[in-house]
């Protein structure tokens, strides 16, 4: 969706303000913040991309002007009422006033969170189609606007890039982020040159690499 | 805040061992000086360095740094030619194992906005030019593949030991936004 997370190529922000000696956390509450994201997450109840599309569907003004925990705690709230987990009237209430729903996962304890953080989870998966594509080949990605999740930024459509990796099959994000299963497609780094980006006055030494899924891309005689 | 904690502890969906346990983590373990322990041994072994461009996931496991958002590690070298910038402009990807959790700065609207269109105005912001007939490429993180920089090793630190290189790494420098402290800096 054209939402407020797809930044790239926006203007009116300001310069970049790094902090010297930056903390890990400004506040206890970051802490939490992060702790209950990822606490939750293991439920099962959601997946990656469906916390990534909770996050970019904060209203603009909202997504814009908060920090970026704050946008996390406003998308795991939304995504803790939309399944009848946690109510906003819980939440104003500080306590329980519906019973817990059953989860596809049980909470997890600290030994099991400890091995998912340093497991993991990968995203590629096997696939019976070899890719399309090779390195140095060029594509052309497709001008797309659809409401639901995409990993295609607005700034990447429509262009002519070459495939400089080919990283794999992975889980589609534009149909994961929906229920609609993991459909994976193979996945490649696409190198833009800036004036292909960005027009004629772009920094000529300019080049972006894109990750994109193979359905991306328009057909190849295009 | 305190009250989504507080119901969630409540009603049982989350374990309050659990969430110590992911603060303390990214608080006091994961972190910076796990990536420039990688870097380090990359600018004195060259055979490392090798299997470190060839799969970055694998190699920095030989180093028992790996899990969440390190799944699929590529690590991207500097070069006299080329300098490497790393952003995520959808949201915050980055590769926590090895540089722990994101600056501020690095999930915030200005430096998301421009790293893709303007990245010598962004690096100016940190006090970095770099010549301008170099290569500035920069990596969106659109998908799952985390990336780390590799930048160059610091010109009079010969013979220097992997421990006493790894302090010239700084973090902004494997995300490509500054440069490795000069041999000087930490004499």
């Amino acid at each position: 969706m054209n939402g407020p997370q797809d930044l790239g190529g926006m203007m009116g922000f300001g310069p970049v303000r790094p902090e010297v000696d930056e903390p890990v956390f400004h506040a206890d509450w970051e802490k939490r913040a992060l702790a209950i994201t990822l606490a939750s997450a293991a439920l099962g109840e959601w997946n990656l991309d469906m916390g990534r599309h909770a996050r970019e569907s904060l209203p603009p003004h909202i997504y814009l002007s908060v920090s970026y925990y704050e946008i996390w705690t406003r998308a795991l709230a939304n995504m803790l009422a939309e399944r009848g987990m946690v109510t906003p009237e819980e939440v104003a209430a500080a306590r329980t006033l519906v019973p817990p729903v059953a989860t596809k996962k049980p909470k997890a304890d600290q030994f099991q969170v400890a091995a998912a953080l340093s497991k993991g989870s990968p995203y590629d998966r096997p696939v019976d189609h070899p890719a399309r594509f090779g390195i140095g080949e060029r594509i052309v990605t497709k001008v797309m606007h659809p409401s639901t999740h995409t990993r295609l930024p607005r700034y990447a459509r429509g262009k002519a890039g070459e495939i400089v990796a080919v990283h794999g099959a992975f889980v589609f994000p534009d149909s994961h982020a929906h229920g609609l299963g993991e459909q994976p497609h193979w996945c490649y780094g696409v190198k833009f040159s800036g004036r292909e980006l960005w027009g004629a006055e772009a920094d000529a030494s300019l080049e972006v690499i894109v990750d994109c899924w193979e359905p991306y891309f328009q057909d190849r005689a295009a | 805040m305190r009250a989504l904690e507080t119901v969630l502890l409540a009603k049982g969906y989350v374990d309050p061992d659990a969430l110590d346990l992911i603060v303390e983590t990214y608080e006091t373990k994961i972190g910076p000086r796990c990536g420039a322990q990688v870097v380090a041994k990359a600018w004195v072994d060259p055979a490392y360095k090798q299997r470190l461009l060839e799969d970055g996931t694998a190699a920095v496991a030989e180093l028992s740094f790996s899990g969440r958002q390190g799944e699929h590690l590529k690590v991207v070298e500097n070069t006299d030619q080329i300098h490497n910038l790393v952003v995520c402009t959808l949201c915050s990807c980055y590769p926590w194992p090895v540089l722990g959790l994101p600056p501020v700065w690095y999930k915030s609207a200005p430096y998301r906005s421009r790293a893709v269109m303007d990245p010598r105005g962004v690096l100016s912001d940190f006090g970095l030019a770099l010549p301008k007939d170099k290569t500035i490429r920069v990596w969106d993180s659109t998908a799952e593949i985390r990336y780390l920089v590799l930048p160059q090793r610091p010109a009079g630190t010969k013979n220097w030991s992997e421990e006493r290189l790894a302090e010239l790494v700084t973090r902004d420098s494997m995300i490509g936004t500054g440069l490795p402290l000069a041999a000087g800096a930490s004499q």
